[in-house]
């Protein structure tokens, strides 16, 4: 029957030729698509390079020592003092503010949305955190200084609590990290298999046995990572503490001044129009190089962790 | 069950005499108390981003106390009030009533004859009556404590006027930004933020797709391509105002004859300057990029090996069964990642401020060479006053931001519902 059907029209003699055609076409797409992937390695350079270059600038000028930048507890480029502190300690106090609210928040949200929620509670749970998640940074700002701090000031008292402090602005940063926090937890404590929380039940476990000693332990690198992405978010935090956190470099470890951190002082400082190769314009390149290092340290922290303690289960 | 298990310990909850820890009862107990636990962080953090809204709209409505300078009612001419009168007789007004060098720059910035009538209006208020604000009010004092309120003005400013105002309304959206907060706008900021989402788009769609195809449909697992994708998980990290800086060494400095329009010759090299929207918009460009190539990677790799095996039997080539087969399907899934990524550039505040949007500006912008503000830079300046009214400005802003974002999202879950497909 096929015979009948197909006819087999022979016009070329000469064998098949399988060998694989050269098409130009073909390879010029494939170049630009090469490129476009590449492109991201150009971004690195370029952040590398273009942060790199200015930065060693305002390292080479003459006033400019090491012993000064981590001996002094003052930042004033323009005057010679290079004491990094002041922003190193906003910094840090904003992010453990931050994480002292988003860590035990998110895992407690998360922990409750994969193993205590229902399926309809976690469908209404989850675009809420997406909003949340969605919601720009500025918005929060706006929030740390018109809710946060008279909510702060009202509580412990207006000559306690400045108009600008870092309680204010940690406090909302932490509300900004949550859904972060949470949603990577959930996706660690998700990818546990059912059989494991079978086990524990059929070994007579309570629910919050299974949750907290088997399903918790057996997700904790992908929680470590979920807690380190969020410092890593912390840090590099720009709005809420440019707006909420105070302006002016200030050596404290009282959460309830104004101090400013790294990010909040490269936007105050670059918020007029910056003259080319001044001292003020050369030393937000070394800040952004420093917070550059800083967040792709802990990135790739995070990413080991998850690579090598990460559980497979068929 | 209870039968089952040895006797409880007398010694009290958590012991027992064996070495099994039987207290079903203690364990339950304690079981409860961190559900509720879990539950309390979970409400906590829905009270804080009901109290995020409240407090926005809060802000955005309420009472208003101004005075005039100068009463319009005093304006009136032949017993027609100011607000009826023609276009021809306010231009008399403002002549009558400013300095001949003041009146002179006005027409000299846009002829009188060229401006409509409700821009005349405008001048006038903003010239001679000049409305000030003398105290703001929130929403919720507003509607608990008005009579207070009226009582407390009264006393303290006999001339001003009390109103309550919705700081959003179709004015507030179409008027340029003023330096008095009563009769200012946000139809630059909208503006700026539009022409300079055209281009983050324009220049990171193309390139983010391409690496992604690159990447799925392209790539062998060898070093040069694992270096590329550790890459960009990376650069999706970096905090957003460390590309502000990349942004204003790149292309506001080093590029500035593309990025101020010299090359193309239309500005005045002496006044050139890469402070503009196409620099801005270049800059969201390399933020939102691992975004868009990490969504669009995704999309393409839910797409059945099936199918393209499918294509190459029928002896399509690579990029035939890519262009015919795997985009299309791939599409919805690549548009609702740029539209996510799209927001997440509109709502941007940092980078532009280190690349240098401007602050007070009340021009449209014309073209990519354009100084720029945008509608978070908007919210940054205005939450950085001071003065009650601009605070309120800002929180009105806010609202017209959330909803362009709100529209946004929804579009894009809109998509995602529409055209994903189960293989």
């Amino acid at each position: 029957m096929a015979e009948s059907t197909i006819k087999w029209v022979e016009t070329d003699k000469r064998p098949l030729n399988l060998r694989r055609k050269l098409r130009v076409g073909e390879l010029v797409i494939q170049g630009l698509l090469f490129f476009s992937g590449f492109f991201s390695i150009f971004t690195t350079i370029g952040i590398v390079y273009e942060l790199g270059k200015e930065a060693l600038l305002f390292f080479q000028m003459p006033e400019f020592n090491l012993i000064g930048t981590i001996a002094s507890v003052e930042w004033k480029p323009h005057v010679g003092k290079f004491g990094i502190w002041p922003l190193v300690t906003a910094t840090m106090m904003t992010t453990v503010i931050a994480m002292a609210i988003a860590i035990p928040l998110g895992m407690g949200v998360a922990i409750y949305l994969s193993e205590y929620a229902s399926p309809k509670v976690r469908s209404i749970l989850k675009p809420v955190l997406e909003v949340l998640a969605g919601i720009p940074t500025i918005v929060y700002g706006y929030f740390a200084l018109m809710f946060m701090t008279p909510l702060l000031r009202s509580v412990f008292g207006n000559e306690v609590v400045q108009i600008y402090n870092t309680a204010s602005a940690g406090l909302v940063m932490g509300i900004l990290i949550l859904p972060l926090i949470t949603s990577m937890t959930e996706d660690a404590l998700s990818a546990v298999p059912r059989s494991l929380r079978e086990a524990a039940y059929g070994m007579g476990a309570t629910k919050l046995e299974a949750a907290l000693q088997v399903v918790v332990p057996a997700a904790l690198s992908g929680i470590a990572a979920a807690i380190i992405i969020g410092i890593s978010r912390a840090i590099g935090e720009t709005m809420i503490v440019a707006v909420a956190a105070g302006a002016g470099p200030n050596f404290t470890f009282n959460p309830f001044e104004g101090a400013e951190t790294i990010t909040g002082h490269i936007v105050r400082i670059s918020g007029g129009d910056l003259a080319y190769d001044s001292v003020d314009y050369n030393s937000i390149f070394a800040l952004g190089l420093l917070l550059f290092f800083i967040t792709l340290t802990l990135n790739i922290i995070s990413q080991r962790i998850v690579r090598r303690f990460w559980e497979v289960y068929e | 069950m209870k039968t089952l298990t040895p006797a409880p310990s007398p010694k009290g909850r958590g012991e027992s005499t064996t070495e099994y820890n039987v207290n079903i009862e203690g364990r339950n107990r304690i079981g409860l108390v961190w559900t509720l636990i879990f539950q309390a962080s979970t409400i906590a953090g829905i009270i804080a981003l009901i109290a995020l809204l409240i407090n926005i709209v809060d802000g955005a409505f309420g009472y208003v106390a101004y005075e005039a300078k100068v009463d319009p009612a005093s304006l009136a001419v032949d017993g027609i009030s100011l607000e009826e009168q023609s276009k021809e007789q306010l231009v008399v007004l403002l002549k009558s009533k400013l300095s001949s060098g003041a009146f002179n720059k006005l027409d000299k910035d846009k002829p009188f004859t060229d401006r409509s009538r409700a821009d005349v209006y405008q001048v006038v208020i903003e010239r001679i009556v000049k409305y000030k604000v003398v105290e703001v009010w929130n929403l919720w004092p507003s509607l608990t404590q008005g009579a207070e309120i009226r009582v407390e003005i009264a006393e303290k400013y006999p001339n001003a006027q009390l109103k309550f105002v919705s700081w959003l309304t179709a004015d507030f959206i179409t008027r340029p930004q003023s330096s008095e907060a009563v009769s200012t706008g946000v139809r630059t900021a909208i503006l700026g933020s539009f022409w300079t989402i055209i281009f983050t788009i324009l220049f990171a769609f193309p390139i983010g797709v391409g690496a992604a195809i690159y990447l799925e449909e392209y790539a062998t697992d060898n070093w040069l391509n694992r270096i590329i994708q550790t890459n960009i998980n990376n650069l999706a990290g970096v905090p957003s105002i460390v590309y502000g800086i990349l942004g204003l060494a790149l292309f506001v400095r080093a590029l500035e004859p593309l990025t101020s329009g010299q090359i193309f010759g239309l500005v005045d090299p002496t006044t050139a300057n890469g402070r503009t929207i196409l620099a801005a918009g270049l800059t969201l460009g390399l933020l939102v990029l691992p975004i868009i190539i990490i969504n669009a990677q995704e999309a393409i790799r839910a797409v059945p090996q099936s199918l393209r095996k499918a294509s190459y039997g029928i002896g399509a080539t690579k990029w035939q069964t890519i262009w015919s087969h795997v985009i299309p399907n791939a599409m919805p899934g690549i548009l609702t990642g740029t539209i996510l990524a799209v927001s997440r550039a509109i709502g941007e505040t940092a980078p532009l401020v280190v690349v240098g949007a401007s602050t007070a500006i009340s021009f449209d912008p014309t073209s990519p060479f354009s100084k720029f503000t945008t509608l978070p830079i908007q919210i940054y300046q205005w939450t950085s006053r001071p003065q009650a009214e601009f605070r309120s400005a800002a929180a009105a802003t806010i609202l017209v931001l959330l909803i362009m974002l709100l529209s946004l999202n929804a579009s894009a879950i809109l998509l995602r519902n529409r055209f994903s497909r189960r293989y």
